[in-house]
């Protein structure tokens, strides 16, 4: 017997690639932007958002038969900000450093659309399980474009990965840097994570071409 | 006065939302395919924004920061219930958004209709979360100054959708490659625009000249910032321990 039916898998490994969060939904972004500088960073908030989002989807779809439509929205954004509160409260005591780090950005996973347009999308007409796989489905997509930006861009702007200095001492002149090579500060600045964002979608598509837009 | 003038040319150039703290992303990318739908969302923002930073800058001053029960009683005056500005923030948004969405389907039925999905969804558009939360974080001192912060980061988000929209207006007619098409190149085009504002950080500090004096300045006060938090927290850590 298998652990999951072909359908409940594919809620899972759809959202990986074909119907990405980030690259094809369009959901999510700001956070995909705002604190990928560091690898760690972008796995802290990938485990936050998932956490989130799959809580969410169980409880809001416990609940789909009893929320008026009217005030779902509402509603919605209670749930999202109770989990959100936790989280925030369990970063600050236990990485402080880090909750320094992420700012206001913990805050705004409430307002990160792949929370609302999963609940709209599936968590209001699908049952508790199913809501819960969807939901580890897409944080994983969502976690998974994180962690690609969050790897180059501190790769290719400071030399190290989780603060290990993989590339050799800058300073001591060992490693890559003994042969010339230089950090590209240009990789922390806001504006590259645009673009590094631009190069994913640009290889995605490249590789599918079913994905390529009109316009 | 100066210091209107300074945070209003501040949160539009240097500080944009959408360029410098990516906030309001989704809606920016979905809604500027054309010009005249990107104006009215855009208009939509800033009136949200401009109404929320206040009434919530309202709520943290007089609920929710540290000590600001002590208008009820000197009993009250120990609360701290900041964890809950995330909750009571939302709810002022929302209740804000739902206001927004009945004037508008009343007075202008072709603008809501345009808009479709995406009037509910300033809800939770992170641009007018972020700006309440960067009002609390940033320590804005007066109801004054909190509008003006609303405002003009509301501005500064409406300039850049404009921006954008006339950009994809034009960009229809070009040769981009294939896989790039549509949302690849806004990144990409979004990127560029966002080194080009980086540039507008020079404006207040007076250009290279005066730049590492007030950098410097401001570094040592943050540097300050940090070693009070990391004092008290050892002390706090300590108390603990000895107990």
């Amino acid at each position: 017997m298998r652990l999951l039916s072909k359908k409940d898998s594919g809620l899972i490994l759809d959202p990986l690639a074909d119907n990405n969060p980030i690259t094809i939904q369009v959901l999510g972004i700001c956070s995909a932007l705002a604190i990928t500088a560091e690898l760690k960073a972008s796995i802290v908030m990938a485990v936050s958002v998932m956490f989130v989002l799959a809580m969410g989807n169980v409880v809001i779809s416990l609940m789909r038969n009893i929320i008026p439509s009217k005030i779902r929205i509402i509603v919605q954004l209670v749930v999202v900000a109770a989990l959100v509160i936790i989280v925030d409260q369990v970063l600050k005591a236990f990485a402080y450093e880090l909750s320094k780090t992420l700012s206001v950005f913990v805050g705004l996973i409430i307002t990160n659309c792949i929370i609302m347009g999963r609940f709209e999308a599936f968590a209001l007409a699908n049952g508790p399980w199913r809501s819960f796989l969807d939901g580890i489905g897409n944080a994983a997509g969502y976690g998974l474009i994180l962690i690609i930006i969050g790897f180059f861009r501190e790769l290719l702007g400071s030399g190290t990965l989780l603060g290990f200095k993989v590339l050799g001492d800058p300073i001591t002149k060992t490693g890559l840097y003994a042969i010339g090579y230089e950090n590209n500060g240009f990789m922390l600045l806001s504006p590259m994570a645009l673009i590094v964002v631009g190069i994913i979608i640009w290889v995605q598509r490249s590789r599918n071409p079913a994905l390529v837009e009109e316009n | 006065m100066l210091e209107h003038v300074e945070l209003f040319f501040k949160s539009i150039f240097i500080d944009n939302m959408v360029f410098a703290t990516f906030l309001g992303m989704c809606s920016y990318l979905a809604v500027s395919k054309k010009v005249t739908t990107a104006v009215g969302l855009g208009a939509a923002v800033i009136f949200v924004l401009a109404v929320t930073v206040p009434l919530n800058w309202l709520l943290d001053q007089y609920i929710l920061r540290d000590g600001a029960l002590a208008w009820l009683g000197p009993e009250y005056a120990d609360y701290d219930l900041s964890f809950l500005s995330f909750i009571l923030f939302i709810a002022t948004i929302a209740t804000m958004v739902q206001l927004v969405e009945i004037v508008v389907e009343k007075f202008s039925p072709s603008l809501y209709n345009s808009l479709g999905i995406f009037l509910p969804l300033i809800a939770v558009n992170c641009a007018i979360l972020g700006g309440s939360l960067f009002m609390q974080s940033r320590d804005i001192q007066t109801l004054g100054l909190a509008f003006n912060y609303g405002l003009s980061s509301g501005i500064g988000w409406f300039l850049a959708i404009l921006a954008i929209a006339a950009i994809r207006e034009k960009i229809r007619y070009s040769n981009v490659p294939a896989p790039l098409r549509g949302l690849g190149i806004t990144f990409i085009i979004t990127g560029l625009m966002a080194i080009g504002f980086m540039s507008f950080g020079g404006m207040l500090t007076g250009g290279d000249d005066a730049a590492p004096e007030v950098a410097t300045e401001t570094a040592v006060k943050e540097e300050k910032k940090i070693n009070k938090e990391i004092s008290e927290k050892e002390v706090s850590y300590n108390e603990v321990l000895n107990k």
